[in-house]
């Protein structure tokens, strides 16, 4: 127990790189995502075929080798080096992103396609369509899962300790190898991360309470 | 009540029927291995009440899905006051702004009351700006008679009550023609008739429709012509009363001897 409070500032630091981490990853891939998502219900087939060939392969690829690639791989086609933060970022952005489009495409197709058939009959365009009709209809069963992939997110963020990043796990490490293994450092960096995850969880409820709607 | 129309027909409801609207010109289409429609030519005029009779999977509901390209066709060609119907994008959206739809499903907003389901159409699609906007769509659900339900959400209402909403959020558009695809087949028997009415009521003022219903009644209330389809073709035209007491083919009487005996 002394142990976490001796070494609270090194846990404070790990914390806030994995919530940059978290929070800056999960915003970008979140606006990736329902651009993926927007492409993969779109009328324009090449888009809708791009969009399912990126999440069929984003998905069924191990997060570490993404990192592998923004890493190693991508300078070598000129892609600039960016920090270490931000090479972890956009590693994790685009690999979650392929999740959040899957989710929102779940939710998107709950709306009964008569939704987006009376829509387009008013002659809304599609953007329109999206988002006046289907995506506040999609948002309340979009909610859970989204939030849901917002936490796995957070916790695979933890993959970036690997990459030279010093967030919650490279504290943990530290810290670990430094006092012999004393177990009570990794329930201070569980309970860093639960700071996270279990906001989110309550965040979910909330909301999804908030838009509710008759139906 | 002439103000729901773009342009005044020479006498409104029976005027001469000499201006075509909508044009279908040998039009097909597959769904897979089905040709569902098959060589159709149809001409509705401005003014003119259709009315689209047939078995079920006759193509009905195709025909009318075509017209505003919910359904695309395989050949031929749709046009709209002489206007080919646009491939995608805003040109096509524009297009289908003037052709009302009301579904047998309603399919009105959830998520929006009853007065915003009316207003979205003129408000995203037309630039309205929204005072005007709701101004119209108040008077519409007045004249479709569903005005004190303005705030509630679609869930709230009957289905009669839902249907009448889904004329008026189609007409919010002034659109050049309205199509129904078995308006009332969702409906409870007392309710039936209080859609018909204001279906009827339009029909009366001048509308353009093409209306796919098994309705009798309205067809010999307020249609113009009978068009009577199976399996993917057109088999036989003619005024409501004729086609009623004297149909010509043989599809066409089974067809009738079987609604007419349930
Ligand atoms: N999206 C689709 N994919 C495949 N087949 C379809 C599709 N939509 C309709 N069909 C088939 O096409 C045929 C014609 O359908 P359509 O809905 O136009 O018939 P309908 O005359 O409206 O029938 P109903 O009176 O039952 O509404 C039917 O056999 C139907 O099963
Ligand atoms: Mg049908």
């Amino acid at each position: 127990m002394d142990l976490i409070s001796e070494n609270l500032p090194a846990l404070f630091a790990g914390f806030r790189l994995t919530l940059q981490l978290a929070v800056y990853s999960g915003v970008l891939a979140l606006a990736l995502g329902l651009l993926l998502a927007a492409m993969r219900v779109s009328p324009l087939r090449p888009l809708s075929l791009f969009s399912a060939a990126y999440v069929e392969l984003l998905r069924n690829t191990p997060l570490t080798l993404v990192f592998f690639f923004m890493y190693f791989v991508a300078p070598q086609f000129g892609v600039p080096a960016f920090s270490f933060l931000w090479v972890a970022v956009i590693a994790l952005s685009l690999y979650t992103a392929a999740f959040v489009s899957e989710a929102l495409r779940s939710g998107i197709n709950s709306v009964g396609v008569g939704q987006a058939e009376a829509a387009r009959a008013i002659g809304l365009t599609f953007g329109q369509t999206l988002s006046q009709v289907i995506l506040p209809q999609a948002v309340r069963s979009v909610i859970p899962p989204l939030i849901n992939v917002l936490i796995a997110l957070t916790k695979n963020t933890s993959v970036a300790a690997g990459f030279g990043l010093v967030e919650l796990i490279g504290v943990g490490r530290r810290l670990s190898t430094a006092n012999a293994g004393d177990p009570w450092v990794w329930v201070g960096v569980a309970v860093f991360y639960l700071l996270i995850t279990i906001p989110a969880g309550l965040l979910a409820g909330v909301v999804e309470r908030k838009v509710a709607f008759a139906r | 009540m002439a103000h729901d129309l773009d342009e005044p027909t020479a006498e409104p409801g029976r005027g001469p029927l000499t201006t075509p609207l909508v044009v279908l010109t040998k039009v097909n289409k597959h769904f897979g291995a089905l040709h569902v429609l098959q060589d159709i030519d149809l001409t509705v005029h401005r003014g003119e009440v259709v009315v689209v009779i047939g078995p079920s999977g006759s193509g009905k509901s195709t025909l009318c899905r075509a017209i505003n390209r919910l359904e695309t066709i395989d050949s031929g060609t749709i046009t709209l006051d002489g206007v080919p119907l646009p491939a995608e994008g805003k040109a096509l959206a524009r297009l289908r702004a003037d052709v009302g739809m009301v579904f047998q499903s309603f399919n009105l907003f959830a998520h929006k009351t009853v007065l915003e389901n009316v207003m979205l159409g003129p408000v995203k699609a037309k630039g309205v700006k929204r005072a005007e906007a709701k101004e119209r769509a108040v008077e519409l659900l007045e004249r479709v008679g569903v005005a004190n339900q303005a705030a509630k959400l679609p869930a709230q209402l009957s289905g009669g009550q839902q249907q009448r909403v889904a004329i008026a959020r189609a007409l919010a558009m002034k659109p050049k023609v309205m199509l129904f695809d078995e308006p009332t087949s969702a409906l409870d028997p007392e309710m039936i008739n209080e859609v018909l009415d204001v279906m009827t009521d339009l029909a009366r003022e001048g509308m353009t429709m093409v209306v796919v219903t098994h309705e009798m009644g309205f067809a010999r209330r307020a249609a113009h012509r009978v068009v009577f389809m199976d399996a993917g073709q057109i088999v036989e035209e003619a005024d409501p009363e004729t086609f009623f007491t004297n149909p010509r083919s043989d599809r066409a009487k089974d067809f009738l001897s079987k609604i007419l005996t349930h």
